[in-house]
C-alpha cells in the first residue's frame, strides 16, 4: 500500500519532468552536445588519452552533477514557492515520498545520461575504456551525485520560485568551469586552479578521470572524503532552511 | 468557549493566530459538525485560509486548540479521512488530468473509482488533458477533483470558485452540493455572500481575525447591519 504511493510518486514525477522540454534538454541535451562537439567532432589525443575517453569523465560529472541540481533544486523551489507543496502536505501523501520521487527520478536520468554518453564515445569517438573501468566510472558518478542533490536540495529551499533556474545556472556553470569540466584544469590559469579544490565537482572529476585514464588514483580516498563533507555540509544547511521555512509558514501569511 | 470538538468533524476553539505583531486569528471558536457544510465568509485578509490551514495542520495556533475528529489534524489517519483545495500559484502543467487524480487517489486507502472522480468533478473528455492546456475553470475543476478522489469525510475548499466566469462558478457549485448531498462535512471558504448563502447550512463571517457573526443564511441575511457591513467591507459583491 505504502510502497505503491512511492511507485506512483516517482513515476508521475520522472514523466512530469521528461515531459518538461527545458528540463530534458539542458539536464540530458546539453552534456551530451558538449560531448559530441568536443569529444567525439574535435576528437584530439591529450597525450596518452584521446579527448573522448577523457572528457566521458568530465562530462559525465556535468551531467549528473546537473541533473540533481535542477531535478532537486530548481523543482523544489519552484513547488514550495507557487504552494503545489503544500497542497501534498495537507494530502496523506507520506512526506519522504515526495523526496524518494525526486530521487528515483534523478537517477534514471542520470542513469540515461551516462549510458547515452558511453554508447556515443564507444560508437562514434574511438573512446577507449575497459568494460572494468565504465562500470567503475559507472558507480563513482552515480554515488557521487549524493553531493549535488543535497546542494539542490539546499538550493530549492533557499531560492525564489521565478528565479530559482537562473540562480542555479549562475552557480553550476562557472563552478562547472573552475573545476575543469569544459577544458582540463591544466589549461586554466593558475586562480582557478586554485579555486578548484573548494568545489565538489572538481573532486568527483578528479576520481572519475583516474578511472578513464586508467591511473593508480592514491588520492581518490581524500577525494571522497572531500565529497562527504559536502553532502553533509549541504544537506545540514538544507534542514535548517528546511525548518526556517517551517517556522516562517507560522510567521507570514 | 466550551469546545465540544468530539462531535465535530473539525474545530478551532478560542484560537490566536500571530504573524509577527498582527492577529491573523482572535480568539476564533469555528466548528464543522459532522454532515454540515459551513461558509466561512469575508473579505481578504480576514484570516480565511489561516483558519483552514490551521484545521490542516499546515500551521500551528499560538493559543487555543484545533482539532480534527477530535484530535491532533496532523494525524496521517486525519489526513486520510480529509479532501483539501488551496489557493495554488502554480501546479506542474506536464501531467495529464487523469495521472493527477490516479496518483492523489493512491494517498487514499479507499478512493473512489476513476469514472466517479471524472464525473463528480464534471472532468468528462479531459481525463487525458495535461494540466497546461485546461483553462482556469478546468484546472480547478481537477483541483476539486483531486480534493474528493479519496472519498474523504471533510473537504476543505479554500476560495474554490475564485477567478472563475459566473457560469463555471455555478458549474462547481453544483458538484459541490452533491457531494454535500453524500453527507460530507465541509469547509468553505468564499468572499462571495451570494455563495456563501446558495451553498451553507451555516455561515460564519470573519473580519479582521474575529468571528462577527454566526448563524443560517436566512438568520445572517435578516441581519440587515451585518449586510450593510459586509458589502461595505468586501466592496464589489455587485459582480454576480
Amino acid at each position: 500500500m505504502t510502497s505503491a504511493i512511492y511507485l506512483k510518486e516517482a513515476k508521475y514525477e520522472f514523466l512530469m519532468r521528461l515531459r518538461v522540454k527545458a528540463f530534458s534538454v539542458s539536464v540530458i541535451g546539453f552534456p551530451l552536445l558538449f560531448y559530441v562537439l568536443f569529444g567525439i567532432l574535435m576528437n584530439q589525443s591529450w597525450g596518452p588519452i584521446r579527448m573522448s575517453t577523457y572528457l566521458l569523465a568530465t562530462y559525465g560529472v556535468f551531467g549528473v552533477a546537473g541533473v540533481s541540481l535542477f531535478g532537486f533544486g530548481v523543482g523544489l523551489a519552484i513547488e514550495r514557492g507557487m504552494g503545489w507543496l503544500e497542497l501534498k502536505q495537507a494530502s496523506p501523501m507520506p512526506p519522504p515520498a515526495y523526496f524518494f520521487a525526486k530521487l528515483v527520478c534523478c537517477i534514471v536520468f542520470s542513469i540515461a545520461l551516462i549510458v547515452l554518453m558511453l554508447a556515443l564515445g564507444l560508437s562514434f569517438g574511438h573512446a577507449q575504456i575497459s568494460p572494468l573501468a565504465m562500470l567503475q566510472l559507472f558507480g563513482i558518478l552515480m554515488a557521487g551525485a549524493l553531493p549535488f542533490g543535497a546542494l539542490g536540495l539546499l538550493l530549492g529551499y533557499l531560492l525564489p520560485a521565478s528565479s530559482a533556474p537562473s540562480f542555479v545556472n549562475m552557480i553550476f556553470l562557472p563552478m562547472s568551469f573552475c573545476s575543469g569540466l569544459w577544458m582540463p584544469l591544466e589549461f586554466l590559469p593558475k586562480t582557478v586552479r586554485a579555486i578548484a579544490p573548494f568545489l565538489p565537482t572538481y573532486h568527483l572529476s578528479q576520481i572519475a578521470i583516474a578511472v578513464v585514464r586508467g591511473d593508480h588514483n592514491n588520492s581518490a580516498l581524500s577525494h571522497w572524503e572531500a565529497l562527504a563533507a559536502f553532502t553533509l555540509f549541504f544537506l545540514g544547511l538544507a534542514v535548517l532552511l528546511q525548518r526556517r521555512d517551517a517556522t516562517r509558514q507560522n510567521s507570514v501569511a | 468557549m466550551n469546545c465540544v470538538a468530539v462531535a465535530d468533524a473539525a474545530a478551532l476553539c478560542c484560537v490566536t493566530k500571530l504573524y509577527g505583531s498582527h492577529r491573523a486569528l482572535d480568539e476564533v471558536d469555528l466548528q464543522i459538525g459532522r454532515g454540515e457544510l459551513v461558509a466561512l465568509l469575508g473579505p481578504n485578509g480576514a484570516g480565511k485560509t489561516t483558519a483552514v490551514k490551521l484545521m490542516l495542520g499546515l500551521l500551528k495556533p499560538d493559543e487555543g486548540t484545533v482539532e480534527v475528529f477530535g484530535c491532533n489534524p496532523r494525524e496521517p489517519r486525519n489526513r486520510q479521512r480529509t479532501g483539501t483545495m488551496l489557493q495554488v500559484g502554480r501546479v506542474p502543467e506536464t501531467l495529464r488530468a487523469r495521472e493527477y487524480l490516479d496518483l492523489f487517489s493512491s494517498y487514499y486507502p479507499h478512493p473512489l473509482p476513476m469514472a466517479e472522480i471524472v464525473a463528480a468533478a464534471n472532468l468528462q473528455g479531459l481525463e487525458n488533458r495535461l494540466f497546461g492546456q485546461l483553462s482556469g475553470g478546468q484546472k480547478q475543476r481537477v483541483l476539486f477533483g483531486l480534493a474528493i478522489c479519496g472519498d474523504p469525510d471533510l473537504l476543505f475548499l479554500d476560495e474554490p470558485t475564485v477567478g472563475l466566469d459566473v457560469q463555471a462558478r455555478r458549474a462547481l457549485w453544483k458538484q459541490i452540493r452533491a457531494v454535500r448531498a453524500g453527507g460530507k462535512s465541509i469547509l468553505l471558504t468564499t468572499h462571495y455572500l451570494e455563495e456563501a448563502d446558495a451553498l451553507a447550512d451555516r455561515i460564519v463571517v470573519l473580519h479582521h481575525g474575529r468571528v462577527i457573526a454566526n448563524g443560517t443564511p436566512a438568520e445572517i441575511k435578516r441581519n440587515s447591519t451585518l449586510e450593510d457591513a459586509f458589502l461595505t467591507l468586501t466592496g464589489n459583491e455587485g459582480e454576480l
